[in-house]
């Protein structure tokens, strides 16, 4: 990921690298309503198409931090819109365990969030995506970030 | 390793002015598995396809991407052209950096970076995505209607009229819904069973409807093209089969009990149909009400019989019926009573409810339509309708607009003073919507030609003072408190869905909204599909609306239902879950996670099973594997990881470079 990132920032002054995994149905839609409405976002996010937030293995989430990123954003459908019945509760539950086990390795569950972003919400995805950045720069870099410098 | 060719489109200025495009094209021409860079002005052009066609043949391209607007515009339009050039479709991925990059962002160089990134994701997921074809399934030409109101029938006689069987069920003991209630139907006043009998007619005698009233969807399997759907047919104690419908069961029945088809204002025997024009014409019983069943004696309905057809014993039966496509014309009902306590409803009798006038209205009703009050059978002389009873309320209600209430209201008021003309009818409303071919038109002649008396503002209070209901609100535009000393009032109940919807909602696997109205798959462009292929959803099981359009949303149903109907197979997409059985414990894990019943532990191998034509692909189970055994298809792990990392490896893509 080509967003600038130098030695000895302070928290705050760093651009987070946030890696999003949206269902196709509802986040993912919205995220292109954002584009079609031309609703402005900070760049710093980059999206995967899922199927259903449902599919989101742990280890994906897991993953992602683990090999520097600063945040997970997890976008499903609203509780009960579900294209699959019911894979939005399956992925809140896995952030859920996701957050905690990032917790207990030192690396702050906050940098996941689990969001419902429905299609007809793209202003609501650019806020998600500012408000996310908002806090990772409070939260400072992923200490994992170093990992490249090994 | 594959050959990926990447196609940049610049969407004419949407994409170049934000992405650098030569930039990105460089940069991709040094990734090791892009063999081919190309760009142009408009990919989705005739010259931009045959640009992209002619490098996959020159070029020997195994894997595309073709980098422009969202995979929701043109995925259909490039995999076309891919396979028209050989290639597989489902090895053609679109790169998202028009809606999800160079639409919202305004920094060049920030833009092109987060392009180079999406690009090569996809570039990454593409060079593991397998050649797939669509899967086929058989069709079994043969609908299921579930619900016999206007919209209901409407569907079934448009896909029996075009060659089809239809099962239509209906839980009532007769056909027609709600609109077999009605007196008149508005704009044009004519009477509603003069509509309504010539089409239950129809259904009952049509060669391919098959007609199952009493009784309910109580489980459905399988999938679209091959629902297997189980149907309760609850006992109505006479056997409709020898009955000769001649009513001599009805007429020595002893018990006297409230009807709910006229809303409690009539009474009917504990043995009796509906009313007069009710399909099928033969009685059922209610037990609830019945001697025999309540008591343990009477039997007179059984000895009266000439041919026997009384039946004590039936008890339900189980009906399985194998059938393609499904319509959900579940209905409507009024918004609960007890829920309206300011207004008195269900406490004093001369508040009545919309479907209650039109049954005082109906000539076939309980007072031969002639306007009486139910309290003591007066002609009322001041009449109160109030509308928005339920609908339009945040705190109380429902927040959605019932939509039928202004018009069916500004009907009531006229259809009584053509019947009472020395009677005053006062309308409270919040806004008068009358959207609709002739609506608009229609409350200008209650107020004009018919002297409707339409007060804007809300009723606070009513109580009764003697024989009247003093009714106290306030009319907005004058500003000025309003009493009205009334005979009868009339509240426009907001339209709920109907109770049994939330069921039928799990026992078909389909969503529902927050009211509990069935959820299209989409608002403007799919509304009679639901998001489940196969069902299909009409009338007010949707979302209020008027009989014109229920009628026209059950021929939209229909042509859908036709449509699929119209081939022998169907084509299914490919991109469902595979299980390794190697690898594969059977932990079940999978079996619990799938929503649509598509896995199964196989008893004699305890490995997971997938039954393809059943998996919507959602990958859910994947997800719950704890080993890997389950790969969802063309979004498997290895493909997952491989996009995530590239976007957390090093920030200038070192290690890329073949």
């Amino acid at each position: 990921m080509a967003v600038e990132r130098e030695e000895g920032q302070s928290p705050g002054d760093f651009e987070p690298r946030i890696v999003a995994l949206l269902c196709n149905w509802c986040s993912y839609t919205g995220a292109d309503l954002a584009g079609t409405s031309r609703i402005q976002y900070p760049p710093n996010i980059r999206v995967i198409r899922v199927m259903c937030s449902g599919s989101v293995d742990p280890m994906y989430i897991l993953k992602a931090i683990l090999e520097g990123a600063d945040g997970v954003l997890i976008g499903g459908c609203h509780a009960g819109d579900c294209h699959y019945i019911n894979g939005n509760y399956k992925a809140r539950r896995r952030v859920a365990i996701a957050r905690r086990v990032l917790d207990q390795l030192g690396l702050d569950g906050r940098r996941v969030w689990f969001r419902f972003i429905s299609a007809s919400e793209g202003r609501l995805f650019a806020e998600t995506v500012r408000e996310m950045v908002a806090q990772l720069k409070e939260i400072g870099p992923n200490p994992m970030r170093d990992r490249w410098e090994l | 390793m594959k050959r990926v060719g990447v196609f940049v489109c610049w969407c004419g200025r949407n994409i170049a002015e934000t992405v650098d495009i030569e930039a990105l094209c460089r940069q991709l021409g040094r990734d090791a598995p892009v063999a081919w860079v190309e760009d142009y002005k408009y990919m989705c052009s005739e010259p931009g396809q045959q640009l992209m066609k002619k490098a996959i043949a020159e070029q020997h391209l195994d894997a595309v991407v073709v980098a422009a607007c969202s995979p929701n515009m043109h995925e259909v339009t490039f995999r076309l052209a891919a396979e028209a050039a050989g290639l597989n479709p489902y090895r053609l991925e679109i790169a998202n950096i028009r809606e999800q990059c160079s639409w919202v962002h305004r920094d060049r160089d920030q833009a092109t970076a987060k392009a180079l990134d999406i690009v090569r994701s996809m570039v990454e997921k593409v060079a593991r995505d397998e050649e797939l074809q669509p899967l086929r399934v058989p069709v079994t030409k043969r609908a299921l209607v579930i619900g016999a109101g206007i919209s209901g029938m409407q569907a079934a006689l448009e896909i029996a009229d075009a060659g089809h069987e239809v099962l239509l069920v209906e839980r009532q003991t007769y056909i027609g819904g709600h609109m077999a209630q009605l007196s008149e139907t508005f704009p044009t006043l004519d009477c509603a069973s003069c509509i309504l009998t010539p089409r239950t007619a129809e259904v009952a005698r049509h060669p391919r409807i098959k007609l199952m009233v009493a009784s309910e969807v109580i489980e459905v399997g399988g999938y679209v093209g091959n629902f297997v759907v189980r149907i309760r047919q609850n006992p109505t104690y006479v056997d409709w089969s020898t009955c000769t419908g001649c009513m001599e069961c009805v007429e020595k029945c002893p018990r006297q009990v409230p009807s709910r088809f006229e809303r409690g204002l009539g009474t009917r025997k504990a043995i009796s149909v509906a009313f007069p024009q009710a399909v099928p014409y033969r009685p059922s019983i209610d037990a609830e009400a019945c001697l025999y069943f309540t008591k343990g004696r009477c039997g007179i309905c059984q000895k009266t019989c000439p041919v026997g057809a009384v039946d004590y014993e039936q008890k339900p039966v189980i009906h399985e019926e194998k059938v393609g496509a499904i319509v959900v014309a579940t209905g409507y009902e009024l918004f609960p009573k007890a829920r309206i306590g300011e207004y008195g409803y269900g406490k004093y009798p001369d508040v009545i409810d919309g479907l209650e006038f039109e049954r005082l209205n109906s000539a076939s009703g309980p007072t031969s339509g002639r306007i009486q009050r139910p309290s003591d059978g007066k002609v009322p002389k001041e009449v109160v309708f109030i509308q928005c009873v339920g609908s339009r309320d945040q705190e109380k209600g429902v927040p959605y607009c019932s939509k039928i209430c202004c018009m069916y209201t500004a009907k009531h008021a006229m259809l009584y003073k053509h019947k009472v003309p020395d009677g005053q009818a006062y309308v409270f409303y919040m806004d008068v919507r009358a959207g609709g071919k002739g609506y608009e038109e229609f409350i200008q002649r209650a107020v004009e030609e018919d002297g409707v008396l339409y007060l804007r503002g809300r009723v606070s209070r009513i109580f009764p003072e003697g024989s009247k209901l003093m009714v106290w609100g306030v009319d907005t535009i004058s500003g000025e408190k309003v009493e009205i000393a009334a005979d009868l009032v009339v509240l426009a109940m907001a339209m709920v869905p109907s109770p049994t919807a939330r069921d039928l909602a799990r026992v078909l696997k389909v969503s529902i909204d927050e009211h509990g109205f069935f959820s299209e798959a989409h608002p403007k462009l799919r509304p009679v599909e639901s998001l489940s292929r196969g069902i299909y959803l009409t009338g007010c099981a949707q979302a209020p609306k008027d009989i014109p359009e229920a009628v026209a949303q059950a021929g939209s149903a229909a042509s859908k239902v036709l449509a699929l109907f119209s081939s022998d197979e169907l084509l299914h997409p490919p991109t469902v879950v595979r299980v390794d059985p190697e690898i594969c414990s059977g932990c079940g894990l999978c079996v619990k996670s799938c929503p649509y019943e598509a896995r199964q532990i196989d008893p004699v191998s305890k490995v997971a099973r997938v039954r393809e034509v059943l998996c919507q692909g959602c990958g859910a189970c994947a997800a719950a594997c704890p080993n890997g055994a389950t790969q969802h298809i063309n979004f498997t792990k290895e493909q997952l990881m491989s996009m995530i990392d590239t976007f957390t490896g090093p920030p200038d893509g070192a290690g890329r470079e073949r």
